[in-house]
Protein backbone atom coordinates (compact mmCIF):
# COMPACT_ATOMS: atom_id res chain seq x y z
CA UNK A 1 0.00 0.00 0.00
CA UNK A 2 2.86 2.33 0.94
CA UNK A 3 4.61 1.60 -2.38
CA UNK A 4 1.38 2.16 -4.30
CA UNK A 5 0.89 5.53 -2.61
CA UNK A 6 4.51 6.49 -3.37
CA UNK A 7 4.03 5.41 -7.00
CA UNK A 8 0.87 7.52 -7.27
CA UNK A 9 2.61 10.48 -5.62
CA UNK A 10 5.52 10.20 -8.07
CA UNK A 11 3.21 10.36 -11.09
CA UNK A 12 1.14 13.17 -9.57
CA UNK A 13 4.34 15.20 -9.01
CA UNK A 14 5.69 14.26 -12.44
CA UNK A 15 2.57 15.17 -14.42
CA UNK A 16 0.65 17.72 -12.33
CA UNK A 17 3.60 19.39 -10.59
CA UNK A 18 3.25 21.85 -7.74
CA UNK A 19 0.12 23.67 -8.93
CA UNK A 20 -2.90 21.53 -9.78
CA UNK A 21 -4.79 24.62 -10.95
CA UNK A 22 -2.59 24.76 -14.08
CA UNK A 23 -3.59 21.23 -15.10
CA UNK A 24 -7.27 21.89 -14.31
CA UNK A 25 -7.42 25.13 -16.32
CA UNK A 26 -5.52 23.58 -19.24
CA UNK A 27 -8.11 20.75 -19.31
CA UNK A 28 -10.97 23.28 -19.28
CA UNK A 29 -9.39 25.37 -22.06
CA UNK A 30 -8.74 22.32 -24.26
CA UNK A 31 -12.29 21.07 -23.62
CA UNK A 32 -13.71 24.44 -24.66
CA UNK A 33 -11.53 24.40 -27.81
CA UNK A 34 -12.82 20.91 -28.69
CA UNK A 35 -16.45 22.00 -28.21
CA UNK A 36 -16.02 25.05 -30.46
CA UNK A 37 -14.23 22.95 -33.09
CA UNK A 38 -17.01 20.34 -32.96
CA UNK A 39 -19.62 22.97 -33.86
CA UNK A 40 -17.43 24.31 -36.68
CA UNK A 41 -16.41 27.55 -34.99
CA UNK A 42 -12.78 28.69 -35.43
CA UNK A 43 -11.20 27.79 -32.09
CA UNK A 44 -7.42 28.11 -32.55
CA UNK A 45 -7.32 31.46 -30.67
CA UNK A 46 -8.80 30.17 -27.41
CA UNK A 47 -5.78 28.31 -26.02
CA UNK A 48 -3.25 31.09 -26.76
CA UNK A 49 -5.57 33.46 -24.88
CA UNK A 50 -5.88 31.03 -21.97
CA UNK A 51 -2.08 30.69 -21.56
CA UNK A 52 -1.37 34.19 -20.14
CA UNK A 53 -4.42 33.94 -17.89
CA UNK A 54 -3.37 30.55 -16.48
CA UNK A 55 0.23 31.72 -16.04
CA UNK A 56 -0.87 34.88 -14.26
CA UNK A 57 -3.16 33.01 -11.86
CA UNK A 58 -0.50 30.40 -11.10
CA UNK A 59 2.19 33.06 -10.58
CA UNK A 60 -0.04 34.96 -8.16
CA UNK A 61 -0.70 31.76 -6.20
CA UNK A 62 3.03 30.98 -6.06
CA UNK A 63 3.90 34.50 -4.88
CA UNK A 64 1.15 34.49 -2.26
CA UNK A 65 2.27 31.15 -0.84
CA UNK A 66 6.00 32.11 -0.84
CA UNK B 1 13.48 20.14 -42.85
CA UNK B 2 10.14 21.78 -41.96
CA UNK B 3 9.61 24.45 -39.28
CA UNK B 4 8.11 21.78 -37.03
CA UNK B 5 11.11 19.47 -37.49
CA UNK B 6 13.56 22.28 -36.75
CA UNK B 7 11.72 23.14 -33.55
CA UNK B 8 11.52 19.47 -32.64
CA UNK B 9 15.31 19.09 -32.93
CA UNK B 10 16.06 22.29 -31.04
CA UNK B 11 13.48 21.66 -28.30
CA UNK B 12 14.59 18.09 -27.56
CA UNK B 13 18.24 19.20 -27.57
CA UNK B 14 17.66 22.05 -25.11
CA UNK B 15 15.27 20.16 -22.83
CA UNK B 16 17.50 17.08 -22.69
CA UNK B 17 20.64 19.18 -22.12
CA UNK B 18 19.04 20.82 -19.07
CA UNK B 19 18.02 17.45 -17.60
CA UNK B 20 21.42 15.91 -18.34
CA UNK B 21 23.29 18.76 -16.65
CA UNK B 22 21.26 18.03 -13.49
CA UNK B 23 21.90 14.27 -13.76
CA UNK B 24 25.62 14.91 -14.29
CA UNK B 25 25.81 16.96 -11.07
CA UNK B 26 24.35 14.04 -9.08
CA UNK B 27 26.60 11.40 -10.70
CA UNK B 28 29.68 13.57 -10.10
CA UNK B 29 28.75 14.03 -6.43
CA UNK B 30 28.19 10.27 -6.05
CA UNK B 31 31.44 9.43 -7.87
CA UNK B 32 33.67 11.89 -6.01
CA UNK B 33 32.24 11.15 -2.55
CA UNK B 34 31.50 7.41 -2.73
CA UNK B 35 33.76 6.12 -5.49
CA UNK B 36 33.33 5.87 -9.26
CA UNK B 37 32.49 2.18 -9.26
CA UNK B 38 29.18 2.62 -7.42
CA UNK B 39 28.33 5.86 -9.24
CA UNK B 40 28.93 4.29 -12.67
CA UNK B 41 27.03 1.13 -11.67
CA UNK B 42 24.05 3.33 -10.73
CA UNK B 43 24.36 5.25 -13.99
CA UNK B 44 24.50 1.99 -15.97
CA UNK B 45 21.51 0.42 -14.18
CA UNK B 46 19.38 3.55 -14.68
CA UNK B 47 20.37 3.68 -18.36
CA UNK B 48 19.19 0.06 -18.80
CA UNK B 49 15.82 0.86 -17.16
CA UNK B 50 15.43 3.94 -19.38
CA UNK B 51 16.35 1.96 -22.50
CA UNK B 52 13.72 -0.68 -21.65
CA UNK B 53 11.14 2.11 -21.14
CA UNK B 54 11.93 3.51 -24.59
CA UNK B 55 11.78 0.08 -26.23
CA UNK B 56 8.40 -0.69 -24.61
CA UNK B 57 6.73 2.74 -24.94
CA UNK B 58 8.21 3.89 -28.27
CA UNK B 59 6.44 1.40 -30.57
CA UNK B 60 3.25 1.58 -28.44
CA UNK B 61 2.97 5.33 -29.06
CA UNK B 62 3.26 4.93 -32.83
CA UNK B 63 0.04 2.87 -33.03
CA UNK B 64 -2.09 5.56 -31.33
CA UNK B 65 -4.02 7.72 -33.86
CA UNK B 66 -2.14 10.99 -34.44
CA UNK B 67 -4.98 13.32 -33.42
CA UNK B 68 -5.58 11.54 -30.09
CA UNK B 69 -1.82 11.43 -29.48
CA UNK B 70 -1.48 15.16 -30.16
CA UNK B 71 -4.35 15.91 -27.79
CA UNK B 72 -2.85 13.94 -24.90
CA UNK B 73 0.76 14.93 -25.61
CA UNK B 74 -0.23 18.56 -26.21
CA UNK B 75 -2.11 18.74 -22.92
CA UNK B 76 0.77 17.14 -21.00
CA UNK B 77 3.37 19.37 -22.63
CA UNK B 78 1.27 22.44 -21.96
CA UNK B 79 0.99 21.54 -18.26
CA UNK B 80 4.76 20.78 -18.13
CA UNK B 81 5.62 23.92 -20.08
CA UNK B 82 3.51 26.23 -17.93
CA UNK B 83 5.08 24.78 -14.76
CA UNK B 84 8.60 25.32 -16.15
CA UNK B 85 7.70 28.78 -17.37
CA UNK B 86 6.16 29.76 -14.04
CA UNK B 87 9.34 28.77 -12.19
CA UNK B 88 11.51 30.52 -14.80
CA UNK B 89 9.44 33.72 -14.54
CA UNK B 90 9.58 33.61 -10.73
CA UNK B 91 13.39 33.21 -10.92
CA UNK B 92 13.84 35.93 -13.53
CA UNK B 93 11.69 38.37 -11.56
CA UNK B 94 13.53 37.67 -8.31
CA UNK B 95 10.74 35.86 -6.45
CA UNK B 96 12.61 32.54 -6.47
CA UNK B 97 16.32 31.83 -6.02
CA UNK B 98 18.23 31.14 -9.22
CA UNK B 99 19.07 27.49 -9.90
CA UNK B 100 22.67 27.09 -8.72
CA UNK B 101 24.38 23.89 -9.90
CA UNK B 102 27.45 24.60 -7.70
CA UNK B 103 25.31 24.87 -4.56
CA UNK B 104 23.36 21.71 -5.42
CA UNK B 105 26.65 19.88 -6.06
CA UNK B 106 28.08 21.02 -2.71
CA UNK B 107 24.92 19.88 -0.89
CA UNK B 108 24.87 16.47 -2.61
CA UNK B 109 28.58 16.04 -1.94
CA UNK B 110 28.22 16.86 1.77
CA UNK B 111 25.27 14.45 2.12
CA UNK B 112 27.19 11.73 0.27
CA UNK B 113 30.29 12.20 2.45
CA UNK B 114 28.19 12.00 5.62
CA UNK B 115 26.24 8.85 4.76
CA UNK B 116 27.16 5.50 6.29
CA UNK B 117 29.03 3.04 4.05
CA UNK B 118 27.09 -0.15 3.29
CA UNK B 119 28.54 -2.48 0.65
CA UNK B 120 26.39 -4.88 -1.38
CA UNK B 121 27.97 -7.07 -4.06
CA UNK B 122 31.12 -4.98 -3.76
CA UNK B 123 29.27 -1.75 -4.54
CA UNK B 124 28.70 1.12 -2.12
CA UNK B 125 24.92 1.18 -1.79
CA UNK B 126 24.53 4.91 -1.09
CA UNK B 127 26.62 5.92 -4.13
CA UNK B 128 24.77 3.45 -6.35
CA UNK B 129 21.32 4.57 -5.19
CA UNK B 130 22.16 8.28 -5.43
CA UNK B 131 23.46 7.91 -8.97
CA UNK B 132 20.66 5.50 -10.02
CA UNK B 133 17.83 7.70 -8.71
CA UNK B 134 19.32 10.89 -10.11
CA UNK B 135 19.84 9.50 -13.60
CA UNK B 136 16.50 7.65 -13.62
CA UNK B 137 14.42 10.66 -12.54
CA UNK B 138 16.12 13.15 -14.87
CA UNK B 139 16.27 10.48 -17.58
CA UNK B 140 12.54 9.78 -17.35
CA UNK B 141 11.92 13.41 -18.28
CA UNK B 142 14.28 13.02 -21.24
CA UNK B 143 12.47 9.85 -22.33
CA UNK B 144 9.10 11.56 -21.93
CA UNK B 145 10.20 14.59 -23.95
CA UNK B 146 11.78 12.53 -26.75
CA UNK B 147 8.86 10.11 -27.08
CA UNK B 148 6.09 12.69 -26.85
CA UNK B 149 7.73 15.35 -29.02
CA UNK B 150 8.88 12.76 -31.52
CA UNK B 151 5.62 10.85 -31.80
CA UNK B 152 3.41 13.95 -32.00
CA UNK B 153 5.63 15.45 -34.71
CA UNK B 154 5.86 12.07 -36.44
CA UNK B 155 9.59 11.57 -36.00
CA UNK B 156 10.90 9.86 -32.86
CA UNK B 157 14.34 9.34 -34.54
CA UNK B 158 14.74 13.10 -35.09
CA UNK B 159 13.85 13.76 -31.44
CA UNK B 160 16.35 11.07 -30.44
CA UNK B 161 19.04 12.84 -32.50
CA UNK B 162 18.40 16.03 -30.49
CA UNK B 163 18.69 14.07 -27.23
CA UNK B 164 21.82 12.24 -28.41
CA UNK B 165 23.52 15.53 -29.32
CA UNK B 166 22.73 16.85 -25.83
CA UNK B 167 24.06 13.64 -24.25
CA UNK B 168 27.34 13.74 -26.21
CA UNK B 169 27.85 17.42 -25.40
CA UNK B 170 27.01 17.27 -21.68
CA UNK B 171 28.76 13.93 -21.01
CA UNK B 172 31.80 15.05 -23.05
CA UNK B 173 32.18 18.31 -21.15
CA UNK B 174 31.44 16.55 -17.85
CA UNK B 175 34.18 13.98 -18.51
CA UNK B 176 36.62 16.70 -19.48
CA UNK B 177 36.09 19.00 -16.51
CA UNK B 178 34.89 16.52 -13.85
CA UNK B 179 32.96 19.34 -12.17
CA UNK B 180 29.34 20.48 -12.26
CA UNK B 181 28.57 22.53 -15.36
CA UNK B 182 27.94 25.71 -13.41
CA UNK B 183 28.84 27.92 -16.37
CA UNK B 184 25.97 26.58 -18.44
CA UNK B 185 23.35 29.34 -18.41
CA UNK B 186 20.90 26.91 -16.87
CA UNK B 187 18.30 29.47 -15.81
CA UNK B 188 18.16 30.93 -19.32
CA UNK B 189 17.98 27.39 -20.76
CA UNK B 190 15.11 26.49 -18.44
CA UNK B 191 13.29 29.63 -19.55
CA UNK B 192 13.82 28.65 -23.20
CA UNK B 193 12.64 25.08 -22.56
CA UNK B 194 9.53 26.35 -20.75
CA UNK B 195 8.76 28.53 -23.78
CA UNK B 196 9.31 25.62 -26.19
CA UNK B 197 7.21 23.14 -24.20
CA UNK B 198 4.39 25.67 -23.87
CA UNK B 199 4.55 26.51 -27.59
CA UNK B 200 4.37 22.86 -28.67
CA UNK B 201 1.74 22.19 -26.01
CA UNK B 202 -0.52 24.95 -27.34
CA UNK B 203 0.06 23.95 -30.98
CA UNK B 204 -0.65 20.24 -30.56
CA UNK B 205 -3.50 20.68 -28.08
CA UNK B 206 -5.37 22.87 -30.56
CA UNK B 207 -4.78 20.37 -33.38
CA UNK B 208 -5.68 17.44 -31.13
CA UNK B 209 -8.91 19.18 -30.08
CA UNK B 210 -9.92 19.23 -33.74
CA UNK B 211 -9.27 22.92 -34.53
CA UNK B 212 -7.08 24.14 -37.42
CA UNK B 213 -4.27 26.67 -37.24
CA UNK B 214 -4.24 29.47 -39.81
CA UNK B 215 -1.03 28.90 -41.79
CA UNK B 216 -0.73 25.26 -40.65
CA UNK B 217 2.78 24.39 -39.30
CA UNK B 218 4.02 27.95 -39.72
CA UNK B 219 1.66 28.99 -36.92
CA UNK B 220 4.23 27.52 -34.48
CA UNK B 221 6.35 30.63 -35.09
CA UNK B 222 3.42 32.88 -34.17
CA UNK B 223 2.70 30.87 -31.01
CA UNK B 224 6.40 30.96 -30.09
CA UNK B 225 6.57 34.74 -30.49
CA UNK B 226 3.40 35.16 -28.44
CA UNK B 227 4.64 32.93 -25.59
CA UNK B 228 8.02 34.72 -25.50
CA UNK B 229 6.26 38.11 -25.44
CA UNK B 230 3.86 37.30 -22.60
CA UNK B 231 6.67 35.67 -20.58
CA UNK B 232 8.87 38.75 -20.87
CA UNK B 233 5.95 41.04 -20.02
CA UNK B 234 5.16 38.95 -16.94
CA UNK B 235 8.83 39.04 -15.82
CA UNK B 236 8.84 42.82 -16.20
CA UNK B 237 5.55 43.32 -14.36
CA UNK B 238 6.49 41.02 -11.47
CA UNK B 239 10.01 42.47 -11.16
CA UNK B 240 8.62 45.99 -10.95
CA UNK B 241 5.97 44.85 -8.47
CA UNK B 242 8.62 43.19 -6.27
CA UNK B 243 10.90 46.23 -6.32
CA UNK B 244 8.00 48.52 -5.42
CA UNK B 245 7.11 46.27 -2.50
CA UNK B 246 10.62 46.56 -1.03
CA UNK B 247 10.70 49.44 1.49
CA UNK B 248 13.16 52.19 0.50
Amino acid sequence: MKHLAAFGRFWWDFVIGDDWLVAALVAVAIGATAILAAVDVAAWWLLPLAVPLILWLSLRRAIRSA
Amino acid sequence: MSTGDGFLLLSTFLACAVEMVEALTIVLAAGLARGWRSALAGLGAATVVLAVTVVVLGPALTVIPLQALRLVVGALLLVFGLQWLRKAILRASGYKALHDEDAIFARELADAHGAERVERAGVDWYGFTLSFKGVLLEGLEVVFIVLTFGSAQGSIPLAAVGAACALVLVAGIGLAVRAPLARVPENALKFAVGVMLTTFGVFWSVEGAGADWPGSDAAILGVLGFVVLISLVLVRVLRRERLEAVPA
